[in-house]
């Protein structure tokens, strides 16, 4: 973050040209313009003034946008994300930081029994512009309480968007579509992506649409749908593949929920296979949903039976380096699956 | 030494009659060499050789009709004395009768790049019994086995692009037949080419483009004054199923007329974009059934049989395409022609209409109609009368479009493109009111369809 740090020089950023992001640069810089463009643009979670986030996204927020924009919270996220749902419903854009995606639960209610349900409760006489930003996944030994993927959690409920977008250009493009969002957004970073992740992020605002994938690597022999980490392994080991003459398109959903489904079919409907990929457990994930409704949309375009490659059905990921390994799914294992698949 | 038995042409068919012997006794015949032709119904199928050898014995005359199963011809093949017949050659209990055991087929496959028994002739269900060759015979990758199975990708492309998937060599995981061995196999093998002659103005199904080989000179077409021509089999069958048809089903006629205008047009937008992507013209008749179909989902009644039993309401719609072929009448059918768009029923006729012409029609294109259109209007009629297919309860025609002043709208005239439609229905099944009430829903979706529509 070093072109970043601490300094107010990204609102003076040019508007033309790229630069060169990690993930969690990405997001910084995003929230850094967000609060200086718009005076409604708050953030307030656990550690995010004095502390300046435990990545050090906010770092320096706190002295330039003062305490009423960048508000320290207790340990509490049922009153982060209730008191940020009171805000957003009288015009605030706030943005609610969930420190750990696993520290969620408690704010649960407030996320699928208020939020989600704003706007079909005052019959459209409220919203919810709300972003809750949380930084969610595993492999990077955080063990039971810093690991999780909730996605699934969240997925099944109407009147929420989900959106996990993996690369820095990504990250700017939805996050702004996000703040934008008249509805409650659920914004998810996968935090071994943070750092490890780099990319071109183009210089000035835009916006992505919601409910868009994006087609990373296009192939004719079967189609790999992924995010977070698990898509740049993706994108590796297809990448490998062409080596071996085997031809994978990978598509990163982005998106969670509005799932894009055009872009989805009609990558099946050329490939005629199709490989889920995602670090969330299998049953009941969102594999499952993307499953079926390739199954009921275009079940005569299939070649072969749609494979999902996914998470245990364990508790938790574990500390011990090696039950952290058996959770996370390796590229090998992807290479294998890709390859079965193409030679289906 | 060989056995051959009366193939089952067919679901249904119980028996075939030997049409014609393509080879006698101490003739060699080439491996998928054709070597007789069995006729059942209306079907003529030439059935081709199992195996590479010589006649030994026809045992069955031409003209003789026999159960499916009897054996008909024996066959010695080439070379078969060094063989080891491992159980013993060719015993009559070694006749057998579809499928062999998967085991067997998967032995069969792997051992050698024969196709497995019964499974892989084109022609479905024909028995033979071959001394097994021996394991270690080098070969490339075999046809699928014998019921193996099928994705559903595979299963549309084979029906839409008219492939055998039994023919086809899988390149796919265990011999697997692909959905892209279906494509290369439909881009190489003649019966893909799906290149129909629908001719554009109203002549689907008038003479095929560049004279197709195999099509066969039917003795009424050049019918001599005062010559007694003998009735053919396929004649045959017309006759007795027409006669059967008029005596148990109680016709019933009735016509609407259709403006055609907006459907022609929208035909006119696709037509040379679809030529282009296909090869085949795209015609009125698509666009025609595909109505058809929809009318058919809200008067399922006109898509059932009267059975003594009762009346059976068809739970597919299988439309039969009434062509004139080789000097018979012939009605192949596009089976779940509900599942299919216009693009893909306008591909699927093309493909029986090229097949009909072509002289290529299998049993299995013929059976389960369960509605028929027929374009009469090709010749330029502007009504008719049509005999049922029996156990159907509707047929339909399209007549000739013409261009007439028809009055529109607020009084005004319009010069319009109008269609008759003629129905002729079983009346022991529907009454008059449900098949005007049909009649009315398909002029009403045929006017509905306009130019800005996707096929």
């Amino acid at each position: 973050m070093a072109g970043l740090k601490g300094s107010p020089a990204a609102a003076a950023a040019p508007q033309t040209g790229s630069t060169v992001m990690t993930n969690v640069e990405a997001v910084r810089a995003t929230l850094h313009d967000a609060l200086a463009r718009d005076e409604r643009v708050l953030i307030m979670g656990e550690d995010v003034g004095a502390r300046g986030n435990v990545f050090l996204i906010t770092k320096g927020f706190l002295e330039e946008f003062g305490p009423e924009r960048i508000v320290d919270t207790p340990l509490a996220e049922a009153s982060i994300v209730g008191v940020a749902i009171g805000m957003a419903m009288e015009g605030l854009r706030p943005i609610a930081e969930i420190q750990f995606a696993d520290f969620i639960y408690p704010a649960f209610n407030q996320i699928v029994g208020e939020a989600a349900k704003t706007r079909y409760r005052s019959n459209g006489d409220y919203t919810c512009p709300l972003v809750i930003r949380t930084p969610y996944g595993g492999g990077v030994r955080g063990a039971l309480s810093h690991s999780v993927s909730i996605e699934a959690l969240f997925y099944h409920v109407p009147g929420l968007t989900i959106l996990a977008p993996s690369t820095p250009a990504d990250i700017k493009g939805l996050l702004n579509a996000a703040i934008e969002c008249p509805d409650p957004v659920l914004f998810l970073e996968h935090k071994k992506t943070y750092r490890s992740v780099k990319g071109e992020v183009p210089n000035g605002y835009y916006t992505i649409p919601i409910g868009k994938a994006d087609v990373k690597k296009s192939g004719s022999q079967a189609t790999v749908v992924s995010y977070g980490y698990n898509l740049h392994q993706a994108l590796d080991a297809a990448g490998r593949l062409e080596g071996e003459g085997i031809s994978i398109e990978v598509i990163d959903l982005r998106s969670i929920r509005p799932m894009d489904k055009t872009t989805i079919l009609d990558s099946v409907r050329k490939t005629r296979k199709l490989l889920i990929i995602h670090e969330d457990n299998k049953f009941g994930g969102i594999g499952a949903e993307i499953s079926a409704m390739v199954a009921e949309e275009a079940f005569f375009e299939l070649d072969a039976p749609i494979h999902r490659l996914c998470g245990p059905d364990v508790p938790a990921m574990g500390y011990a380096l090696p039950l952290e390994e058996e959770f996370m799914i390796s590229t090998e294992e992807m290479l294998t699956a890709m390859r079965d698949l193409a030679a289906f | 030494m060989t056995t051959i038995t009366m193939p089952q042409l067919g679901e249904t068919v119980t028996e075939g009659t030997v049409a014609q012997w393509l080879k006698n006794v101490g003739d060699s015949v080439e491996k998928y060499e054709a070597f007789v032709e069995v006729s059942t119904d209306k079907v003529n199928a030439e059935v081709p050789a199992p195996v590479t050898g010589v006649i030994r014995e026809l045992i069955v005359k031409e003209g003789e009709t026999v159960p499916t199963g009897t054996p008909i011809a024996i066959i010695d093949e080439v070379g078969a004395e060094s063989i080891p017949a491992p159980h013993g050659s060719a015993s009559p209990s070694e006749v057998v009768a579809g499928a062999p055991h998967p085991s067997h087929a998967e032995a069969n496959r792997q051992a050698s790049n024969d196709p497995v028994p019964g499974g892989n002739l084109g022609v479905s269900g024909v028995t033979f019994t071959a001394p097994s060759t021996p394991a270690g015979t080098n070969g490339s990758s075999a046809p699928a086995p014998a019921g193996a199975r099928v994705s559903p990708a595979v299963r549309r492309l084979a029906r839409e692009h008219r492939v055998d998937i039994g023919a086809v060599r899988g390149t796919g995981d265990h011999g697997r037949v692909t959905a892209n061995d279906i494509l290369a196999a439909a881009k190489a093998g003649p019966s893909a080419s799906v290149a129909a002659t629908i001719s554009a103005d109203n002549a689907e199904y008038a003479a095929p483009k560049g004279g197709a080989a195999a099509v066969r000179p039917s003795p009424y077409e050049q019918a001599k004054p005062g010559s007694l021509i003998p009735l053919t089999q396929a004649r045959k069958i017309i006759a007795q199923r027409m006669v059967e048809s008029k005596r148990t089903a109680p016709h019933a006629w009735t016509m609407v007329e259709v403006d055609v205008t907006n459907v022609w047009r929208w035909r006119v937008r696709e037509k040379d974009a679809f030529e282009k992507a296909h090869g085949t013209k795209l015609t009125l008749l698509p666009f025609f059934i595909r109505a058809v179909v929809e009318s058919l989902a809200v008067f399922p009644l006109m898509n059932s049989s009267f059975t003594d039993e009762g009346i059976r309401v068809h739970r597919d719609v299988n439309i039969g395409l009434a062509i004139a072929a080789g000097g018979n009448l012939i009605v192949p059918v596009i089976r779940n022609a509900e599942r299919l768009s216009v693009r893909g029923l306008a591909l699927a006729a093309g493909a029986l209409i090229e097949k009909a012409r072509s002289g290529k029609l299998g049993a299995d294109d013929l059976a389960g109609g369960t509605f028929t259109v027929n374009n009469t209007g090709a010749n330029g009629s502007i009504l008719s009368a049509p005999i049922l297919v029996p156990g159907q309860t509707g047929i339909v025609t399209t007549e000739a479009v013409v261009k007439r002043p028809v009055v529109v709208g607020d009084d005004a005239i319009a010069i319009r493109s109008m269609m008759n439609v003629c129905l002729s229905l079983d009346h022991r099944v529907v009454d008059g009111a449900v098949a005007s009430g049909f009649l009315s829903d398909l002029r009403k979706r045929l006017e509905a369809m306009g130019p800005s529509g996707t096929l």
